[in-house]
């Protein structure tokens, strides 16, 4: 078994798998029972300032997205941060912190954007022996409508200024937790670089409505008769989390900025994904409300036998694709591909071809006994096929060996690489000295 | 084992009656909305389907399965129902492991088919639970059209003649319409009273005029019905059952398959139906093995079905073969009657085994029969009908036969297999052509 014990900021975890702040982590009974159940850490979820805490709805909270078998694919809550007593959740953040010393605990803060709201409550986390706060910039939903959440993560300007308060007033680390609801993630991960935050972790929820009461005419969760947009996670996320991770990590300004990854983790190869895209350690919420604690141990193992399998420690996975998140204009033009059909793993279904040949390159031959072929002189190597295809690995792109004819164009298949950068039809090429 | 179930004979209630009705219980239970669900999302949507192709009726089986998955069952029972009006009896007896199923590419992939059968059986049992019937006729065409044989050929064919607006009056020898699905399969396959509900339900359409009792060649004549109607459809079904051929064929307890099925299948106390100890089956098709295992859940002790080739060439399903199996009847291959023994009353019957040209081996074995099922085939009978092409109605591919504005379809007519489905298409396939034919 590969060692999974992580280091994030200097907060030590038997391994990567934290919560994420969320209903999960919003008291002691669960935190206990998620430590025991194997999660390496956990971020409690969201506390407020002192006084009375706020309410929640008292009608559905949470809307969903499923895929075949109803496995569900993506989730939307409409919860705020904690409704529960400051005073409760800091006393149970220092017994179980005492009971777990070897478990990553940081606690998730939001209150007011003014200096005295900030400085009031972080002697009183500091005081638990919480080895660290994540500031939530990002709630989209709720909090953000009295400026607080993605309120604040939407402004630039306001994450650099309360990052650098909660240094100011506290030598716990920081983790600054970025909404997704933005156009360009690099800009509030910036701002809370030069605040000093020591990571940032993403993403937080997405706007989103999940469905409509075709009945009711309204959205769902409905809460008698109106819904509002609530904040979308689960698997059907990670790929827009995957781009916004990747994104901070390959931007040289930020250049070593520990991430946290969050965003549909549900498996340890979602895990890998992120880690392997520049994230430090991931955090998990839908995966853990799905199927309870438990998966954390399916992460485990798999994350393990895959570092195993490819002789890397942990510290080696983090990163090692960021070398390759380029930009389209520098896809190399000359690498041509055509698609495969392994007949003994075919299943003669046909989506291969009725995709091609109705929205794509009619590239697929069917015969009248229901054999499928691709024909080369028309397959562009789009990929459609081999994702509609129901049958794992049946159908694959193969590379056209530098040399070779590409029957398409006719032309033998060069063997140097070529971007748009000097494409002849780029009117912005960079021309070859003359 | 009680005395009732091992006393000889002919016998009622060799079990007690909730046994028997247990075991006449629904052969595939309906499923329930999340099963129906479940099942629905294993349908990949193929492309010019497997399933659908080989489906005699060419039910857009992908697109049905589609509307069930997204929650509109009665808009999958619509798209059944415009191929295949008998779409709830077909869901229950098509030998789907031989149809759509054996070629669905979840069998290919994994060795278990989408559940095509029983999700059509959800869709069609739905609409039908509403009450509504799902098409509308079509104006009058003041054409008056005969359909002799109120079973699945004829009455698909009535059916889609009314709607096209045409007047049908639909007649047949027995007493109550439906042909095989009232009397000739099996009552698991068919329970509460369900093929008399549908066709009363496919009636609601209007314009069928339903004569019951009238027999072709008793109390009609081909000729007659050809004067008077401006065309004729026959879906007569075969009436004989073919002899056994040997001595002893005429022995009590000697009888017809297709007999005791309807019997059976009439009766309102299957606990007070009578049944052998020893029950055999002569015969290798469906209606074989629907003998063999009702005499079987009605408390038959020892039931064999023999058949005289070998096992591969059994014109019952491997499904069906294995479902006689489960229930405990006993398959004896390549063995032809030779002689029924008794004094007055079968008592045994004796089999010679046999070669695959059916040549005699000279090896015999005796079986004890208290009762013999013939199932060896059933015969066209009738006196003035078309032209034959072997021992059926000759009929082209629309289903006209040697006389003009006569048509023909199901086990009378030649080609096709006979299957409740096969003869559905062919008389819906007749009504269209006759409706072409007849409004030039």
């Amino acid at each position: 078994m590969a060692d999974l014990t992580s280091d994030f900021v200097g907060i030590k975890s038997p391994n990567p798998f934290w919560l994420a702040s969320a209903p999960p982590t919003d008291k002691e009974y669960n935190v206990r029972r998620a430590y025991e159940a194997g999660w390496g850490g956990v971020v409690w979820k969201t506390l407020g300032e002192a006084g009375p805490p706020v309410v929640n709805v008292n009608g559905p909270r949470y809307g969903a997205i499923w895929g075949a078998d109803r496995r569900l694919l993506g989730l939307n809550n409409i919860e705020l941060i904690t409704d529960r007593p400051l005073e409760v959740n800091l006393r149970e953040i220092k017994s179980v912190k005492r009971d777990y010393p070897d478990r990553a605990l940081v606690v998730s803060l939001m209150v007011p954007c003014t200096e005295d709201a900030w400085k009031a409550i972080l002697p009183l986390v500091e005081e638990t022996g919480a080895d660290g706060v994540e500031l939530n910039f990002g709630c989209p939903h709720g909090m953000s409508e009295r400026g607080m959440g993605s309120a604040v993560g939407q402004v630039p300007e306001y994450i650099e200024m309360v990052t650098r308060w909660v240094k100011q007033h506290s030598r716990m680390p920081c983790i600054v937790k970025l909404t997704p609801n933005i156009t360009d993630i690099r800009k509030p991960a910036m701002a809370a670089h030069a605040g000093g935050a020591d990571a940032v972790s993403l993403i937080n929820t997405i706007n989103s409505i999940t469905s409509v009461d075709l009945d009711l005419f309204a959205p769902e969760p409905t809460i008698d008769g109106k819904g509002a947009h609530g904040g979308y996670c689960g698997p059907a996320v990670k790929p827009i989390a995957l781009n916004m991770v990747s994104e901070i990590a390959r931007a040289p300004e930020m250049a070593g900025l520990p991430i946290s990854g969050i965003g549909g983790v549900t498996t340890w190869k979602d895990a890998a994904e992120f880690l392997a895209l520049g994230a430090g350690n991931v955090q998990v919420c839908t995966a853990a409300m799905t199927y309870g604690f438990k998966v954390v141990q399916e992460m485990i193992s798999g994350l393990s036998q895959y570092l195993d399998e490819k002789e890397m420690v942990l510290s080696d996975l983090v990163g090692r694709a960021v070398p390759n998140v380029s930009d389209w204009q520098h896809l190399n033009l000359n690498y041509i591909a055509k698609a495969k059909i392994d007949q003994e793993a075919c299943i003669k279904c046909g989506r291969c071809y009725a995709a091609c040949e109705d929205t794509s390159h009619q590239a697929i031959a069917m015969s009248d006994d229901r054999v499928f072929s691709v024909k080369d002189e028309e397959c562009v190597a789009c990929n459609l096929c081999v994702n509609v295809c129901p049958i794992e690995g049946c159908i694959t792109m193969e590379r056209v060996a530098p040399g070779a004819t590409d029957l398409r164009t006719g032309k033998s298949v060069p063997a140097e690489p070529a971007d748009w950068t000097v494409h002849p039809n780029n009117p912005m090429a960079v021309k070859a000295a003359e | 084992m009680d005395a009732k179930a091992l006393a000889p004979g002919i016998l009622p209630g060799r079990m007690d009656k909730a046994s028997i009705e247990a075991g006449f219980g629904d052969l595939h239970p309906a499923l329930d909305d999340h099963e129906a669900l479940v099942a629905a999302d294993r349908c990949y949507f193929c492309h010019d389907a497997p399933c659908a192709t080989a489906c005699p009726t060419e039910i857009d089986i992908p697109l049905f399965i589609r509307q069930i998955a997204t929650g509109t069952p009665e808009a999958a029972a619509r798209t059944i129902l415009s191929q295949n009006i008998f779409g709830g009896m077909c869901a229950r007896v098509c030998p789907t492991e031989t149809l759509c199923e054996e070629v669905c590419v979840r069998e290919t992939a994994e060795g278990k088919p989408v559940e095509i059968g029983r999700l059509q059986r959800y869709a069609t049992d739905r609409l039908m639970a509403q009450g509504v019937h799902p098409f509308e006729r079509d104006a009058p065409t003041g054409k008056r059209i005969a359909v002799v044989g109120a079973g699945p050929a004829g009455l698909s064919c009535a059916h889609r003649l009314a709607m096209m607006g045409h007047d049908v009056v639909l007649m047949d020898a027995r007493p109550k319409p439906g042909g095989l699905n009232e009397y000739g399969i099996a009552a698991y396959k068919s329970t509460e009273g369900f093929a008399a509900r549908e066709v009363d339900w496919l009636m609601q359409i209007g314009g069928i005029e339903l004569q019951g009792g009238v027999a072709l060649g008793r109390d009609v004549t081909l000729d007659a019905l050809r004067e008077s109607y401006d065309a004729v459809f026959l879906g007569i079904g075969l009436g004989a059952v073919n002899a056994l051929g040997v001595a002893g064929d005429d022995k009590d307890g000697v009888t017809d398959a297709v007999e005791f099925i309807a019997e059976l299948r009439q009766a309102s106390d299957l606990a007070a139906l009578p049944v052998g100890r020893d029950v055999v089956v002569i015969g290798g098709g469906m209606t074989a093995v629907d003998a063999a295992v009702q005499a079987k859940l009605l408390g038959a002790l020892n039931v064999t079905i023999v058949y005289r080739r070998s096992r591969d060439r059994m014109a019952a399903s491997v499904y069906e073969q294995e479902l006689a199996a489960a229930k405990g009847v006993r398959i004896i291959c390549s063995a032809s009657p030779v002689a029924v023994h008794g004094n007055g009353a079968v008592r045994e019957i004796e089999f010679e085994f046999t070669g695959d040209d059916l040549s005699p081996t000279g090896e015999r074995f005796r079986l004890p029969a208290d009762q013999v099922f013939r199932a060896i085939g059933q015969t066209l009978a009738g006196e003035g009908l078309p032209e034959l092409v072997g021992r059926k109605i000759g009929v082209d591919g629309t289903g006209r036969t040697s006389l003009a504005g006569v048509w023909a379809g199901g086990d009378c007519a030649s080609g096709g297999d006979d299957l409740t489905v096969t003869a559905v298409a062919e008389g819906r396939d007749a009504a269209e052509d006759m409706h072409a034919s007849l409004m030039g």
